[in-house]
């Protein structure tokens, strides 16, 4: 019973003492941005690895998502007879809700598991410790850099998923089930809103984004340097920022939606 | 002939690592312009000795100072200024793995300078043809065998001209001929740039061939002390069992342990 109390009292202390260091961690980021803001070749270069090597990615899932939905949609809709709000529908789950978190989980499996193992093995190699001793601070050299990039791109991102996914219902939908053309263009557009939909769903996209990378990049920095310890801070990555990303996908909705 | 003060001190250090005492009150200085080597058997505690001179590490008691300043009393930034002095050679060599060679050799120079971009070439071709890589800067790190991304990273630990080179067991695993090359290149280094060097090392033969002085530690104290042929000449036990590599001595080969016998006939539970 001791025992049992000891180790949760452990527990409870160590991850108390990293939600300590990650957030001194991310004090340490913020305090960077100046630094990398002034250069903007170190930006590129993270926005191209981060953002655009996703690009593909993002896409096919967008589109694909955006198949199922016009599919589905069609099918319930129809029954109803109201298969003209098909629009409505496959944009509304879209830019509210399935963009924004679905394309956070694969960012967080694409590009946040990618930055955890590519931080963990500098640390493992040394290069983290070999730039401070060349009295460059891999903080704002590494880090601050590619946190920057990951939540640039992640709102972009989303904006193509959700884009791309109602090209994908309008393809099911209209060219396949032969829904009107005109009214899945012009109920979406009516029913629409720009504050309450799209930017409340980038909103959400900004957020997700700050947490995977603040987890990615943690978890690398913090990763024990050997390749069992990569390989378990790489899975702690995606594995949190899933969590993170539905438990706070609630909150916000809650916040922005709903009368809770 | 007056002494020049020391580039760096070491008074009364203590550092432990959980329960384990690596140094226990140990004083060393290190002398302008003079090779020094610090040798010990592994797990001495060399390579975090380098650490804490370089301030990545703090000590628990006492004091280390690098020309003329107290590492761990300065503010992140005067570190960073003091750091650009020192060169760290690191045992991996530690090369940006994204960049070819003369990126990497050009990066603290593009960091830490304002300098154009043919001054950088001009100066990156200087050092690696010091190291004798001029030819290979085109090759990326994973390219290049141990030997050379080492000297690779020696050039790029002396792209800023620093004052000294700390060098982290700078002969582990090379063949015979890179070894040789290294030694060499040490030395005539040191010289040339008018540099101090640190060796941390275990290479006896090798490292007393160029070191100018040499600390000996052993189980967090400093054993013994002097120029190559004073070790050499040693009374004590320790240092003697170490420069001649004896498997019999102060220095056990067996991490301690409770009676073999005993051990063996231990019930199955205690592993």
């Amino acid at each position: 019973m001791i025992e049992l109390l000891t180790q949760l009292g452990e527990k409870t202390r160590d991850s108390f003492t990293k939600l300590g260091r990650s957030s001194f961690f991310l004090m340490q980021i913020m305090a960077g941005t100046m630094d990398v803001l002034r250069r903007p070749a170190l930006l590129s270069k993270q926005l191209y690895s981060v953002g655009v090597l996703s690009f593909f990615l993002i896409s096919i899932s967008g589109l694909f998502v955006g198949m199922v939905l016009g599919l589905q949609g069609y099918y319930i809709l129809s029954n109803f007879g109201a298969d003209e709000a098909l629009g409505v529908m496959v944009a509304t789950s879209l830019v509210r809700e399935l963009g924004p978190v679905v394309g956070a989980l694969l960012f967080a499996g694409r590009a946040g598991s990618a930055l955890t193992a590519e931080i963990g093995l500098m640390k493992a190699t040394e290069q983290l410790s070999g730039m401070e001793m060349m009295a460059i601070d891999p903080i704002k050299r590494i880090i601050t850099p590619r946190f920057l990039a990951g939540i640039i791109s992640l709102p972009l991102l989303t904006a193509l998923f959700s884009s791309i996914g109602v090209l994908g219902g309008h393809l099911v939908g209209v060219e396949m089930l032969g829904v009107d053309e005109g009214s899945y263009w012009s109920q979406m557009q009516a029913a629409l809103d720009v504050y309450d939909d799209i930017l409340n769903g980038i909103i959400k996209s900004f957020v997700f984004g700050f947490v995977i990378l603040w987890i990615a990049l943690f978890e690398g920095y913090d990763a024990i340097p050997t390749s069992e310890g990569v390989s378990r801070a790489t899975t702690r990555t995606v594995v949190n920022s899933a969590f993170a990303i539905l438990g706070l996908d609630f909150i916000l909705t809650a916040l922005m939606f709903g009368d809770i | 002939m007056a002494i020049d003060p020391p580039i760096v001190s070491i008074k009364n250090l203590t550092f432990s690592r959980g329960n384990r005492k690596i140094f226990d009150d140990i004083s060393l200085d290190i002398h302008r312009g003079k090779i020094t080597a610090i040798m010990g058997p592994s797990g001495t505690g060399k390579t975090t000795l380098l650490k804490i001179i370089g301030g990545q590490l703090r000590p628990d008691k006492g004091s280390v100072s690098v020309n003329g300043q107290n590492v761990h009393q300065l503010s992140l930034k005067n570190l960073y200024q003091l750091r650009k002095n020192m060169g760290m050679l690191f045992q991996s060599g530690a090369l940006l793995t994204d960049m070819d060679v003369y990126n990497n050799v050009a990066f603290p120079l593009r960091e830490h300078t304002q300098l154009n971009e043919s001054m950088i070439r001009s100066l990156v071709l200087m050092k690696l043809e010091a190291v004798g890589l001029r030819g290979a800067r085109h090759l990326m790190s994973s390219e290049l065998s141990g030997g050379m991304a080492r000297r690779v990273a020696l050039a790029r630990a002396i792209a800023l001209d620093p004052l000294m080179i700390m060098y982290d067991e700078p002969f582990t695993g090379q063949d015979p001929i890179s070894m040789a090359t290294l030694v060499q290149l040490i030395k005539t280094l040191n010289v040339t740039l008018k540099l101090t060097s640190i060796i941390v090392s275990h290479d006896v033969k090798e490292t007393a061939a160029i070191a100018d002085y040499i600390y000996v530690l052993s189980q967090g104290k400093v054993v013994g002390h002097g120029s190559p042929e004073m070790i050499e000449q040693s009374g004590s036990d320790w240092v003697q069992q170490f420069m001649n590599g004896n498997a019999n001595g102060p220095v056990h080969f067996h991490f301690p342990a409770n009676d073999y016998a005993d051990d063996l006939f231990a019930s199955e539970d205690t592993i």
